[in-house]
């Protein structure tokens, strides 16, 4: 990329380096937003902005308050719990039930294979507000609006979309015959299925179910419409922050929240590096 | 690597059994900021304290809607309410509020009974119990304000000489109110004019002038943030809001009184709770006469007489009860009838 | 299906094992059909139910209604005074169990004003002696209040008390039911200027995700892999970050006193503060950053496929660079383009979130007017006709989706 072929005007060249510059700035358009909010949370004031002492790197101008704020906030502990547990709960509804349903659908036997796949992905393309509405109704007619049960069938309706479709790509390149062969010399279906499938899949299981948690971990509409107060989860105690009483709470929460997802994003390309790594290896 | 997960489950299953097996709790709603944080260290603590029970206490930012979708669908999930008293009336005439047993309301700490110790307007409704005075009104920040210091309600409305943003709460409840008084309309006439076509066409041909100068918000506490970072040069607010910023920031703001709009907010309880004798129980603990003398923190006055004798003798002349002849009472009457089709027309003025 | 090569028996045996197959596949997909039927869809389906079915007023005044029956409502009389009686012994009941607010909301909604009428009306008719209201409940309708006497309050009431309608439908669509039963436009226009708003954002969004998206994927699609799978964190790293997070960022950046205001500031840019933040402005800017790795990343996996001869081909075949990247490069990219760009459409039409945080009032989109109806004026039915009308946008963008990219070729991250 450093050289230019050498047929290339200086006009030519020129523009091609506007382009990489366009680039960048794309990049730094990405990417800082995101990081501008972590000094902002070492703010030791009630400010959402930098303030001169800040900007000066003064080390009184910065504080762990909203961080030990957090901490000493019963509600956001409260939200911090459910988040983790309506996420660890939705995730587990979704991976199973998405797993198996994409290896069913993966068989070429499925009827109505196209049909069926458009409606199970359907959860992730509805607008979350037609979503929410609709089960905000036929939650409270089955009374379990306002529960832990209704908000987690809810995330784990939203997660399996996702399941199904990192499942499916990591079974494209599956080889039937593997099963076939297995079957053919006598392993029983269970076993074939833990060790012959399993394995070539759990990658694509893997972030299929990451994505899920990730899904319910930031979903705030459908909470917003059927839990109550005590299903709150970060993201909704975040709105209502964010809503009512600026502060920078928020702020240190967010921060907190970018680490998780850098987490998060490692462990997805350390996988997908495998996933490679395993159809590389069948094929 | 089994044995992990059976143990995990039971974990999973234990939480779930847990997280509704919890007794003796009950949700508490209000507006927060600093008035929240006076009701959390006055009401909520030590009843949680005295009691055992456990309060969620959340934030609202009030009206009747999700109180109503709670009660229409079924769905209940608040207990206990601190509402505004124009909103307690249509509340109650709707049906979305349990009927209060005033007779159960405990005498004040000098042994005053309940029915003598409440101010009259207190008990005046049958679903609630009067808990502070508080008002609306408008502030300015001597650091942004141009072409002079603000006094009346006039001013608010006057861009030519005092230029620059004005914030108000989106909503039709005192913004009409303030309307007609800047247009000249005599305090006792305003719910008069206001229950007729022309003299809501009146009050929306006076907010025309300033249309394109407001910004509008949607809850108390965004009101100090705008007044403190330039957004607006005149704020709307509860009088507390700025109270708190002016008291504890030391922020430059200053408080114009007349044509406030006076109101009290009550206690009371969602209809349909399962949680009602617990409710009953904190209404009549919060009410009492130490819990209420701690309100005027935030510069709300107490209800019952019985709890000035708590109070400093240099804080009553700050409250809104010092103030009373400047301002108006909010009609609860006039805003149950008017509100729902005031509010829409204000959206619809809103929107063109 | 005859096969020369097989013996009957042999196609019998592949039969069934094509059919245990099928059932095995159908057995393995049920349970998530059957989970999605019972928590997704049947609400969706309770929704689309509401937008049209609303017993409500049928339940409160029954007998008034039984008896408006026979009152023609392009009659120029009021109806006889025995609905009227009836209407007024009714209306106590109702006051007295706290439920004339809920009449006057309802019928508040097929003629504006209604709501102040029927419940002033309400709280006198509390105190009246029922015996007397069934007698002469008429009079005193007419006393309590003058607007009685009109004949749109009591067609107002005839058609709210209507239990299968598509009146929410009309009002979704800036349309209104003269009492001649004709079709009309409303005076105020609403909501299709809502949705055609909602529109025009979801297409600025994309068309500014599509030309920043474009380069930026260009650029990795072309770097040497260690560089590009660097900067891939770049776009990854948003992606993966809560909504609220990059919601939060846009507050902390746009607002009066904000980083980008105080940045221009001392930089002597300007000399007063942008206002930036409640705007539309600022719903299309965090919405475009919000949704970039949405396009960038189709775009980016298609370009990574186009083989880089074909373009030196053209080269060295004597055209010049910028036609032949217009040419021969671009069409190869718009499999990528198309699918980023349908996805980034599809989701920012039904946004809700960062409109209702970054947005004002003028930065609204439909999403926010369906939950205010939902949360504050609780004009459920509304919600739900404007929630079915979105849905069916929706599905035809779905559709088309699926037509031209393939649901099944999604790919994540």
């Amino acid at each position: 990329m450093a050289q230019y072929p050498r047929y290339f005007t200086l006009w030519q060249k020129l523009g091609l380096t506007g382009v990489k510059l366009t680039a960048w700035l794309v990049l730094l358009f990405l990417i800082l937003p995101i990081l501008v909010i972590i000094p902002l949370s070492f703010n030791a004031e009630p400010y959402f902005t930098f303030t001169e002492g800040m900007l000066a790197l003064n080390p009184e101008a910065y504080s762990l308050k909203w961080y030990r704020e957090i901490l000493a906030d019963d509600k956001w502990l409260l939200a911090i719990q459910n988040s983790f547990y309506i996420g660890f709960m939705a995730t587990i509804i979704a991976t199973v039930l998405g797993t198996t349903a994409a290896i069913g659908l993966s068989n070429s036997q499925m009827p109505f294979q196209r049909m069926i796949m458009a409606l199970l992905l359907s959860p992730m393309i509805v607008p979350l507000i037609i979503t929410a509405a609709g089960m905000f109704f036929f939650y409270t007619q089955l009374d379990i609006a306002g529960s832990y049960i209704g908000v987690i069938l809810a995330h784990a309706a939203l997660g399996t979309p996702f399941v199904v479709i990192t499942v499916n790509a990591a079974l494209a390149g599956f080889d039937y015959s593997l099963i076939r062969a297995s079957l053919g010399m006598g392993a029983k279906p269970v076993y074939t299925f833990f060790k012959v499938i399993m394995p070539l899949i759990r990658p694509g299981v893997i972030s299929g179910a990451l994505f899920a948690f990730v899904t319910s971990f930031d979903e705030v509409i459908v909470v917003l419409f059927l839990a109550g107060p005590e299903q709150r989860t970060i993201p909704r105690q975040m709105f209502s922050g964010l809503r009512e009483e600026i502060n920078p709470t928020i702020l240190a929460v967010a921060t907190l929240l970018v680490l998780i997802s850098a987490l998060l994003l490692l462990t997805m390309e350390y996988l997908r590096a495998r996933g490679e790594k395993i159809r590389a290896g069948t094929n | 690597m089994k044995k992990k997960l059976t143990s995990l489950a039971a974990a999973v299953a234990f939480g779930l059994a847990a997280n509704t097996a919890m007794a003796d709790e009950m949700t508490a709603v209000s507006f927060g900021g600093a008035y929240g944080a006076a009701q959390q260290k006055h009401m909520i603590d030590p009843y949680m304290e005295k009691t055992g029970h456990n309060i969620l206490f959340e934030n609202y930012s009030g009206g009747v809607a999700e109180l109503k979708a709670q009660v229409e669908s079924g769905n209940v999930l608040w207990d206990v309410i601190d509402m505004e008293v124009i909103d307690l009336e249509r509340a109650c005439s709707e049906g979305l509020l349990e009927v209060f047993p005033h007779d159960v309301l405990p005498p004040g700490d000098d042994g005053t009974p309940a029915a003598e110790d409440f101010s009259e307007e207190a008990l005046a409704n049958e679903c609630g119990v009067g808990n502070i005075v508080w008002t609306v009104l408008y502030a300015y920040n001597h650091d942004t304000i141009e072409g002079g210091e603000p006094s009346t309600m006039a001013d608010l409305f006057d861009t030519a000489t005092f230029p620059g943003k004005r914030a108000l709460r989106k909503r039709p409840q005192v913004n009409m109110e303030w309307a007609l008084l800047a247009d000249g309309v005599p305090k006792d006439e305003v719910y008069d004019l206001l229950a007729t076509e022309e003299g809501q066409a009146r009050a929306f041909a006076k907010l025309d002038t300033i249309k394109d100068d407001i910004v509008w918000f949607d809850s108390w506490s965004q009101a100090p943030q705008l007044l403190n970072d330039g957004g607006a040069v005149m704020v709307q607010s509860a009088n507390g809001r700025f109270f708190a910023a002016i008291q504890e920031e030391n922020k430059p703001f200053e408080m114009v009184w007349d044509g406030h709009v006076f109101d009290l907010d009550v206690w009371a309880i969602v209809k349909g709770t399962d949680k009602k004798d617990l409710a009953i129980d904190f209404i009549k603990f919060a009410t009492g006469s130490k819990p209420l003398s701690g309100m005027p923190e935030v510069a709300y006055g107490p209800t019952r007489q019985s709890s000035y004798a708590y109070i400093d003798e240099n804080v009553i002349p700050k409250l809104p009860s010092a103030h009373l002849d400047e301002g108006l009472k909010a009609s609860s009457i006039f805003w149950a009838d008017y509100g729902e089709s005031l509010g829409e027309k204000f959206n619809e003025w809103l929107l063109k | 299906m005859s096969n020369p090569e097989l013996t009957p028996d042999e196609v019998k045996q592949a039969d069934r094992n094509r059919r245990r197959k099928k059932l095995m596949a159908i057995a393995f997909v049920a349970p998530l059909l059957l989970f999605i039927f019972v928590t997704f869809v049947a609400p969706i389906g309770t929704m689309l139910y509401r937008s049209f079915y609303h017993p409500t007023v049928s339940e409160l005044i029954p007998e008034t209604l039984d008896q408006l029956d026979q009152w023609e409502e392009g009659s120029s009389d009021l109806p006889p005074d025995q609905a009227l009686n009836t209407f007024a012994v009714e209306l106590q009941a109702l006051a007295k169990e706290r439920l004339s607010g809920k009449l006057a909301e309802e019928i508040n909604r097929a003629l504006p004003g209604a709501s102040s009428l029927i419940k002033s009306t309400a709280r006198k008719m509390r105190r009246a002696e029922t015996e007397t209201l069934r007698t002469e409940g008429a009079q005193l309708l007419l006393d309590a209040h003058p607007k009685w006497k009109q004949l749109d309050v009591w067609r107002a009431m005839k058609s709210s008390g209507a239990v299968l309608k598509d009146d929410f439908y009309l009002t979704a669509l800036d349309l209104e039911r003269t009492p001649e039963g004709e079709v009309v436009q409303r005076d105020t226009q609403i909501y299709l200027q809502l949705y055609w708003k909602s529109l025009k954002i979801a297409f600025y969004i994309t068309a500014l995700t599509a030309l920043i998206g474009f380069p930026l994927a260009w650029y990795l699609a072309n770097a040497p892999s260690r560089v590009a799978n660097t900067l891939m964190i770049f776009v990854l790293l948003p992606f993966w970050t809560s909504l609220l997070v990059r919601t939060t960022a846009w507050i902390a950046l746009l607002q009066t006193n904000g980083v980008i205001n105080s940045t221009l500031m001392s930089l002597f840019i300007i000399n007063e503060p942008l206002e930036m933040l409640y705007t539309q402005f600022a719903t299309v800017i965090a919405m475009t950053h919000i949704l970039l790795p949405f396009m960038i990343l189709p775009l980016y996996s298609v370009m990574k496929g186009i083989d880089p001869s074909y373009f030196r081909a053209a080269l060295s075949l004597g055209a010049k660079p910028i036609p032949a990247f217009i040419r021969i490069y671009m069409p190869m990219t718009v499999p990528g383009l198309s699918a980023g760009a349908l996805l980034v459409f599809i989701i920012s039409i039904g946004y809700y979130i960062t409109p209702a945080l970054v947005g004002g009032t003028e930065g609204q989109m439909i999403s926010n007017i369906i939950a205010f109806h939902m949360q504050s004026s609780n004009n459920w039915e509304l919600a739900a006709a404007l929630g079915s009308l979105l849905l069916l946008l929706i599905t035809v963008l779905y559709w088309l989706y699926d037509r031209l990219v393939g649901i099944s070729n999604l790919k994540l991250g």
